[in-house]
């Protein structure tokens, strides 16, 4: 071999491809080890990360029936920021729309929700749509195919108790308890779906997915080592009977009114119907709007939950409340009787009595079973006067009150539902703020049987007779039993205190449910007879106004009755609503001994009256226009409560219109003829 | 010694050549076969899948090694002309019979077999020049001969530039590193690299201003010269003359091939490689710049740069997996190299082709016959020149100029020509004792 000096040259070549291999090991180690831009940038294009969405928790009744599942639903969701070279026509004619509608729903979604972030597009796409999209979804950078799981309701019954679900709204993404969601989130709205929203939404998932040049998920990334796998909703089971649900629904069809079961040793609700009600399907999927905007405005009202949210006055189904205060005060004793011949004369006008044979009110029990208002307006009126009361009437008005609101009464029980009212029992300071402070009994007298200012909700009605069976006390009215099979969940723990009623002791249950038996026995509630059960009820027959051009007007009596069975051993507890039906022992009282016949014997042989009662149709044509003038009120309160702004936009509009003729006036000599300008604007508007 | 040459060819053959270029071969196998991967329920011997096309292609290259192995080393130099001129009737086929890939015209087509002559005529030039070298009427000090040894590199070059494959064009140049070796003069060397350095200036600055710095330099030389100048006037005339050549180079002939015989993509790479926007000057009449030149070379450069130190793992790629870098199996075969294996991986390739290479370089000074030498050094420099813009361009260092990475991209043609100039090679060693005539 030569030796560099003989000659240098092969030396020189040796030191050229070392270079060259020092330089280029030299780059390689700064691009692969040193800098780290390219590590992001490959992340960057290559990586995506998508959430998962888990299946939302489902809902089961009582014996494991489902009333609430999922299906899949895919929507089509588009962030505007992100389209480029986009091919406008073959996606039209993929989605089967017009460029201009594309363009018109782009740039609402733009309006709406800004460019960034990523909106629905279209909502529920159908399979053929979802299958076509799959397959070309890679050509429409900027467009996604979102899986979400939309609720299905197999069983189709208690759409006020589940509730639905729906796209999250903005008003609600600015609440501390939304944070966590995204606009274009479904979320529970109302009912259980919204309650236990935390339980039922379960957990998103992460997963990074390696997306090749043409935007194609292909992979795992790292094998998905990263990645939080979802966790699906927890499971709801209920309390609730779906075929007393069911029928119960059936029962209450073409009336007004609602229907509440509640087994008394636990709380749970057993069914809870308000009538009129609506598939609960509507209100899932595509036709939302049109549907929600369908329901709202019938004269009926089917949104409205008549259990929770309407406020009768409790008739008759009071008494027994009355009396349990009275006997716990001592101011009676259950021998203790008034000489009704068919009125209350005492506070100088008359408060009719039904019955007016001699005796019908001669002891607790059969002015109980009689429902003898004379008596218990006497014994309201020995409450309230009693001579432990120091401070007179006003210490015992507000004791009276006070007591109710033990019992639930007054106050909203914290159903776990949405929009739940309380109801009203009126207490020493409303009265002085209307009589100012010179009041006696004899004001509120009707209050003593349940009518005047006392309010309740049917599920009030029905819890107070839940305590009344327990001999008192009450768990508060819930319909969720475990939630994912834990029945000691948390968010059940307010469910679990048993509420024990003030000071209320044992013995004094014992007549007033007496005379609650007798009621069904002998007394107004025969029909409510069950072979071989003792039944204990009592009927109602709610007087109640309407407002029709602006004069209160007297409308048909509310049917009501309340029931518990069996006496010894309670197992249900019926409060039933039906609105302007008539006496309580007409309708209400054969609906609530149907649900309770069904619900102890699972049959239900009287299948005449089952009939009658599912064909009877006693909702009024007045319940039209009364409607119709409260909407107008509505509407009328609405616009006054925005005159503000509309006069302040109209006022800024006029503003700039005269600076803008000022300007065409004095920079460009232009005069504009006071009616051109008049159609610019109505043309802006 | 003696002995040595009654030995059996297996014997005498450089074992390590062999070694590395199977290794070479096998590692361009998994890199392509890492990128087509999908899953491991498609069969190993899928023969419409390039690894195995190209494990065919190793097959039949190793077959037409056996052959060059079994002929007599005396045979190579007796045919290197005639080899030379068939390459060189081939290139000018292309012109009649080639047909168009990729905008270049530089393949014929038999049947489904496309053959670039390109690639194989440098194996034939590498032959033409030993072979010149050799010959004792060659006196490589002569101008004469010197002009005919560049003319024997330069003509196919020129022909294939005419094919518009400038990387390949650009691969007969390193001829010259094999006739430095014989005794070209160091002043063509520095003056290739004054050239180079004059273009790139004339790319960077603008005309009027790079005029004024070569006039300020000459300006420069003739004063601290202005002694000897007084001495021979013969070097005033030198350096008026390089000024001249230079200011014509840097402003006329350089705008001239940006305008009139460049492609404007072929600008656009350039200038992207040098960071610099395309100037207006460059623009050819009714072309404008695409923009998305560089887009190759960002891929390739976030493809080996995202590797890391380890590298993703065999067949984890994400980038050359779902082909984000274009061409990932011929010419920018090495992003996968260095997305999988890392910078251990890919630095150490380099250098397994730094050890192909010295080993090439140590065989061609053992020889004992001329022609073997210059073959080698041939061998040698056409491989580094491979490397050198193959490699830079996937990392970005040089413009992105269509060649391939010598026995790993995938390619038919390059992977036979390279092997049979590695088994010529082989052949021509074990006969190193011989004086081949």
């Amino acid at each position: 071999m030569s030796s560099i000096n003989q000659n240098p040259r092969p030396w020189i070549i040796r030191l050229v491809f070392l270079t060259l291999a020092v330089i280029l090991i030299g780059r390689l180690f700064e691009m692969q080890v040193l800098d780290n831009k390219y590590k992001i940038m490959a992340n960057d294009q290559a990586i995506i990360k998508k959430t998962i969405f888990p299946p939302r928790g489902i809902i089961l009744d009582r014996n494991g029936v489902s009333i609430v599942t999922n299906a899949l639903t895919y929507d089509l969701v588009v962030t505007p920021a992100k389209i480029q070279d986009f091919d406008t026509t073959s996606f039209c004619r993929l989605m089967n729309i017009t460029p201009n509608q594309f363009s018109e729903t782009l740039k609402k979604i733009i309006a709406r929700n800004g460019p960034v972030r990523p909106s629905v597009f279209t909502p529920y796409l159908n399979e053929t749509e979802n299958a076509r999209l799959q397959e070309n979804i890679y050509r429409f950078p900027g467009f996604e195919l979102r899986a979400h799981y939309s609720r299905s309701y197999p069983a189709g019954i208690a759409p006020h108790v589940v509730g639905y679900i729906h796209e999250i709204s903005k008003r609600m993404l600015k609440m501390p308890r939304y944070s966590s969601y995204q606009s274009g989130d479904y979320v529970g709205i109302s009912g259980l779906e919204s309650v236990y929203e935390e339980e039922l939404r379960g957990q998103r998932g992460v997963s990074f997915i390696v997306r090749d040049v043409l935007n194609r998920p292909r992979h795992e990334y790292m094998n998905g080592e990263l990645d939080t796998p979802a966790i699906a909703g927890k499971t709801l089971k209920l309390y609730l009977d779906a075929k007393l649900q069911k029928l119960g629904e059936t029962l209450m069809q073409n009336k007004i009114g609602s229907i509440v079961a509640i087994d008394p040793k636990t709380g749970g609700i057993l069914a809870m119907v308000s009538s009129p009600s609506y598939d609960p399907a509507l209100l899932s999927g595509g036709d939302f709007s049109k549907n929600y905007s369908r329901l709202s405005q019938k004269f009926t009202r089917p949104l409205f939950n008549y259990a929770t949210q309407a406020q009768y006055p409790p008739g008759s189904t009071f008494k027994p409340v009355d009396a349990v205060i009275a006997l716990d005060l001592g101011v009676i004793t259950p021998k203790f009787g008034y000489p009704c011949r068919g009125g209350y004369y005492a506070c100088g006008r008359r408060i009719g009595c039904t019955e007016t044979w001699a005796g019908h009110a001669a002891d607790l029990e059969l002015a109980l079973a009689w429902s003898c208002n004379s008596y218990f307006c006497d014994v309201f009126r020995r409450i309230v006067d009693a001579q432990q009361w120091k401070g007179g009437v006003h210490e015992g008005l507000q004791k009276w009150h006070d007591y109710l609101y033990s019992f639930g009464l007054g106050h909203p029980l914290g159903v776990d539902i949405t929009g739940e009212y309380g109801g009203n029992i009126p207490d020493s300071a409303y009265y002085n703020s209307v009589y100012g402070n010179y009041w006696n009994s004899c004001n509120m007298v009707t209050d003593g049987i349940g009518q005047g200012e006392v309010t309740e909700t049917p599920l009030q009605m029905a819890n107070v007779v839940a305590m009344i069976a327990n001999r008192g006390y009450y768990y508060t009215p819930h319909f969720v039993q475990s939630i994912g099979g834990n029945p000691r969940d948390p968010a059940l723990a307010k469910y679990l205190i048993k509420r024990q009623v003030t000071h209320v002791p044992y013995s004094v249950f014992t007549p007033v449910i007496q005379g609650m038996e007798d009621v069904v026995k002998s007394g107004t509630g025969r029909i409510a007879q069950l072979p071989g059960i003792a039944v204990c009820g009592k009927t109602g027959t709610a007087e109640n106004y309407g407002i029709i051009n602006g004069q209160r007007v007297k409308l048909d009596n509310h049917s009501v009755f309340v029931c518990f069975a069996p006496k010894d051993d309670p197992k249900i507890v019926i409060a039933t609503v039906v609105q302007n039906a008539g006496y309580g022992a007409t309708w209400a009282a054969p609906i609530s001994s149907l649900i309770m016949e069904q619900y102890l014997t699972d049959t239900i042989k009287r299948a005449a009256l089952l009939e009658r009662m599912e064909k009877a149709n006693t909702i009024k044509n007045y319940i039209r226009v009364i409607d119709s003038f409260q909407r107008q009120k509505d509407y009328m309160r609405y616009m006054l409560k925005t005159a503000n702004n509309r006069t302040r936009d109209s006022i800024r509009r006029q503003r700039d219109t005269m600076l803008v003729k000022q300007i065409l006036r004095d920079y460009y000599r232009i005069k504009i003829p006071k009616t051109s300008y008049l159609k610019a604007i109505q043309h802006e508007e | 010694m003696k002995n040595n040459a009654r030995k059996p060819v297996a014997a005498r053959i450089d074992w390590l050549v062999l070694f590395l270029y199977i290794i070479l071969v096998l590692v361009g196998v998994a890199a392509v076969y890492s990128v087509e991967y999908t899953s491991f329920s498609e069969p190993f011997f899928n023969f419409s899948k390039s690894h195995m096309r190209q494990l065919t292609w190793f097959v039949i290259s190793l077959i037409f090694g056996l052959i060059i192995l079994l002929t007599d080393s005396k045979f190579f130099y007796s045919v290197a002309y005639l080899l030379y001129f068939i390459g060189l009737l081939l290139l000018f086929a292309t012109f009649a019979v080639g047909s168009n890939v990729k905008g270049s015209h530089s393949f014929i087509k038999f049947g489904s077999f496309s053959f670039q002559p390109g690639e194989v005529c440098k194996l034939f030039t590498a032959l033409a020049i030993a072979r010149f070298l050799a010959s004792s009427e060659t006196n490589f000090k002569t101008l004469k001969d010197r002009l005919i040894g560049t003319a024997i590199a330069l003509v196919p070059a020129v022909i294939i530039l005419a094919q518009n494959e400038t990387g390949l064009a650009l691969v007969y140049f390193a001829f010259f590193i094999a006739m430095y070796r014989e005794g070209l003069p160091n002043a063509i060397l520095i003056g290739g690299f004054l050239i180079a350095g004059l273009f790139i200036s004339s790319l960077l600055i603008k005309q009027w201003p790079l005029f004024f710095i070569i006039t300020g330099l000459a300006l420069l030389i003739v004063w601290f010269g202005r002694r000897q100048i007084r001495r021979s006037p013969l070097l005033l005339i030198i350096v008026i003359s390089t000024w001249g050549l230079s200011v014509l180079f840097a402003n006329v002939i350089v705008p001239f091939t940006f305008k009139h015989v460049f492609h404007a993509y072929q600008v656009e790479r350039i200038y992207s490689m040098l960071g610099q926007e395309v100037p207006e000057d460059f623009l050819q009449p009714g072309e404008t710049p695409q923009g998305i030149s560089d887009y190759n070379v960002r891929q390739s450069k976030i493809a080996i740069g995202s590797g890391g130190l380890l590298g993703k793992g065999f067949m984890h790629g994400t980038q050359t997996k779902y082909s984000f870098v274009p061409e990932q199996n011929t010419d920018f075969v090495f992003c996968g190299i260095g997305e999988q294996f890392g910078f251990l991986g890919s630095a150490g390739l380099v250098l397994i082709y730094l050890v192909l290479l010295l080993r090439i370089i140590y065989i061609a000074e053992r020889q004992r016959s001329t022609f073997s030498r210059v073959y080698a050094y041939c061998v040698a420099s056409i491989l580094f020149f491979h490397l050198a813009i193959n490699l830079s361009m996937t990392m970005g260092l040089a413009p992105v100029i269509g060649i391939t990475l010598p026995m790993l991209s995938y390619g038919g043609t390059s992977l036979l020509a390279f092997s049979i100039m590695l088994f010529i090679l082989l052949r021509l060693d074990a006969d190193r004792q011989m004086l081949i005539r």
